[in-house]
C-alpha cells in the first residue's frame, strides 16, 4: 500500500510534489505555532506559580484551537479614517515573509524545500521584510498609539538589523557557504566542532537581536501593552489580529531554528563521535535533534519574557548601536585571525 | 579596577542570569492555583456575602423597623418604610437593599439590635434582569429561611468574639 502511494507520488509532476511538501511543512508549522502559544502561557504560568490554561481538552491542549475559533468568528472592525486597503493587506504582508523563510530551512540532511545557494541571505532579507507589515499596520490604522508602535518598531529593526547582519557574516566566514545545509555540514565532527564556541559572542548578539527583531520581551516596545496599549495592532480584531499573532510566533520559531542551524549544528547530533553512543541512532543526524535544539531556544524566548522587564527605549537603541555593533566588528576581526591561522578544531 | 569589574559583569550578563535563576526556581515550585469551581478556599464565619433577614423560631420576623441599619449604611443602600401592624407592633412594609450600592461592609448586621439583617456566606449569585439587584423584604426573608441553619451556626461560631 505504502509503496503503491510512493510510486504514484513519484509519477506526479515536480511542481505538484513540491506543493505537497510545502503544504505539509506549512500545516506542521501552523500547528507548532498554535502549540507555542499554549506553551508560552503554560511556561509563564509555571514561572509565576500558576498552572496556566487547563480547561479545554486534556491539560488545556485544545486551548489554541478554542482561541483560533474565537478569533475567526469575531467581527473585523475597520477604523473610520484608516486606509482600508493597507489596513487589510498589512497582516498578510507580515505573515507571508514569516512563512516564506521556511523554504530554505534544512530540516533534515536530505529534506529542504528550496536548496538554494543564497539561503542565509534569503533568510536575512525575509526576516527584515516582516517589519513592513508592522509599519504599514501602524500607519494605515491612523491612530497615535499604532503609529508610535510602528515608528518604534521601525527604528528598532534598523538598529538590530545591522548587528544581526554582522553576526551572519561571522557564520558565513566560518561556514564558508550561504547554504544552510552546508553551514550545518561544516559543523560536523562533535559538539566541539559546532560554531557555538568560536562564534560565541556572535551567537549571543544574534540571539538577542532575534528577540528584538521579533518584538519579544524585553524588546517589545512596539507592542508595549502598558504604555501604548498594543502598538501597531491596537485596532485589529478577529482574523487580522490572528494573522499578526501567527506571524509573530512563526518568526520566533524561525529565529530559534536559525540559531539552532547556524550555531549549534542544526540536525547534527550532540553525541556524534562519542564512544559507544556514537554507533546508535542518537548519534545520527536527524530532524529530532533540530527539534530538540529549536525547542530549547524557544523555551529561552518564553523564559526571558517571564523574567525581564521591558527595556527603556533609549537603552534599546544604545544596546543596538553602541554595544552590539562594536562587539560584532571586534569578533569578526578575531574570527578572521582564527581562520587565517587555521585554528583547530574548527578551521583546519 | 572597579570599572573594569562592573564592565565585565555587564558583558557577561551576570545580573540577567541571576534573574533567570529566580524564574527557573519558581517554575519548579509547587503551584498555588485553586481550581475554583471544584476547589474553594476556606471561608470565615464572618464572611460578608449576600444579605438575608431572619425569623424567630416561631416564624415571626425579627425586624422591628428601628431603621438603625438604614442610618448606619454608608452607601445608602437600604430603604425602609414602616407601619403599625394589626397586632399593634411596628413592622416594615418595605425593606429594600440595593446590591449595586451595597459595599458589603457589614455595618447593618452590627447595628441590628435583634440580629434580623445578616450577611451570609453566599457569594456566588447573579442577576439576570434589570431590577434584580434590589433585594426586597420577601427575597431577603426567603434567603434567610433557606439558609437559617448556616446563619445560626456562623452566628454561634462567632458569638464568643462579639
Amino acid at each position: 500500500m505504502i509503496s503503491w502511494f510512493q510510486s504514484a507520488f513519484a509519477l506526479l509532476p515536480w511542481a505538484l510534489q513540491k506543493t505537497f511538501w510545502i503544504v505539509v511543512v506549512l500545516v506542521i508549522l501552523i500547528l507548532c505555532v498554535a502549540f507555542t502559544t499554549l506553551l508560552e502561557r503554560k511556561v509563564i504560568g509555571f514561572m509565576q506559580a500558576r498552572i496556566g490554561p487547563n480547561r479545554v481538552g486534556w491539560r488545556g491542549l485544545l486551548q489554541p484551537f478554542a482561541d483560533t475559533l474565537k478569533l475567526l468568528f469575531k467581527e473585523i472592525i475597520i477604523p473610520q479614517n484608516s486606509n482600508r486597503f493597507l489596513f487589510i493587506i498589512a497582516p498578510v504582508l507580515s505573515t507571508i515573509p514569516a512563512f516564506a523563510t521556511w523554504a530554505v530551512i534544512s530540516f533534515n540532511p536530505d529534506f529542504v524545500l528550496a536548496d538554494i545557494n543564497a539561503g542565509l541571505l534569503y533568510a536575512l532579507a525575509l526576516t527584515s521584510f516582516s517589519v513592513y507589515g508592522v509599519i504599514l499596520a501602524g500607519w494605515a490604522t491612523n491612530s497615535k498609539y499604532a503609529f508610535l508602535g510602528a515608528m518604534r518598531s521601525a527604528a528598532q529593526m534598523v538598529a538590530y538589523e545591522i548587528a544581526m547582519g554582522f553576526a551572519l557574516v561571522g557564520v558565513l566566514m566560518a561556514g564558508g557557504s550561504l547554504n544552510l545545509g552546508q553551514i550545518i555540514a561544516a559543523q560536523q565532527g562533535s559538539v566541539l566542532h559546532w560554531f557555538l564556541l568560536p562564534l560565541f559572542p556572535l551567537f549571543m548578539v544574534y540571539f538577542i537581536s532575534g528577540l528584538a527583531e521579533t518584538n519579544r520581551a524585553p524588546f517589545d516596545v512596539a507592542e508595549g501593552e502598558s504604555e501604548i496599549v498594543a502598538g501597531f495592532h491596537v485596532e485589529y480584531s478577529g482574523i487580522g489580529f490572528a494573522l499578526f499573532f501567527l506571524a509573530e510566533y512563526a518568526n520566533i520559531l524561525l529565529i530559534c531554528v536559525l540559531v539552532a542551524t547556524m550555531f549549534v549544528g542544526g540536525w547534527l547530533s550532540p553525541f556524534e563521535g562519542i564512544w559507544k553512543i556514537g554507533d546508535t541512532w542518537l548519534a545520527q543526524p536527524s530532524f529530532f535533534w533540530l527539534a530538540v535544539k529549536t525547542s530549547f531556544f524557544l523555551f529561552c524566548f518564553l523564559w526571558f519574557r517571564a523574567t525581564f522587564p521591558r527595556y527603556r527605549y533609549d537603552q534599546i537603541m544604545r544596546l543596538g548601536w553602541k554595544v552590539f555593533i562594536p562587539i560584532t566588528i571586534v569578533w569578526l576581526t578575531v574570527l578572521g585571525v582564527l581562520i587565517a591561522f587555521e585554528v583547530p578544531p574548527w578551521f583546519d | 579596577m572597579i570599572a573594569l569589574r562592573e564592565w565585565s559583569k555587564t558583558l557577561l550578563l551576570s545580573e540577567l542570569r541571576s534573574g533567570l535563576a529566580v524564574t527557573w526556581r519558581n517554575m519548579l515550585r509547587p503551584k498555588v492555583t485553586v481550581q475554583y469551581p471544584e476547589e474553594k478556599t476556606p471561608q470565615s464565619p464572618r464572611f460578608r456575602g449576600l444579605h438575608a433577614q431572619r425569623r424567630y423560631p416561631n416564624g415571626e420576623e425579627r425586624c422591628i423597623a428601628c431603621k438603625l441599619c438604614e442610618a448606619v449604611c454608608p452607601a445608602l443602600a437600604i430603604t425602609i418604610e414602616s407601619d403599625i401592624r394589626d397586632d399593634g407592633t411596628r413592622r416594615t412594609t418595605r425593606y429594600d437593599i440595593d446590591l449595586f450600592k451595597c459595599i458589603y461592609c457589614g455595618f447593618c448586621e452590627e447595628a441590628c439590635p435583634v440580629d434580623a439583617i445578616v450577611e451570609t456566606r453566599i457569594h456566588e449569585y447573579h442577576m439576570e434582569n434589570r431590577g434584580d439587584n434590589i433585594m426586597t423584604k420577601d427575597k431577603l426573608l426567603a434567603v434567610g429561611d433557606r439558609y437559617e441553619a448556616m446563619i445560626a451556626a456562623d452566628k454561634a461560631a462567632d458569638a464568643d468574639f462579639r
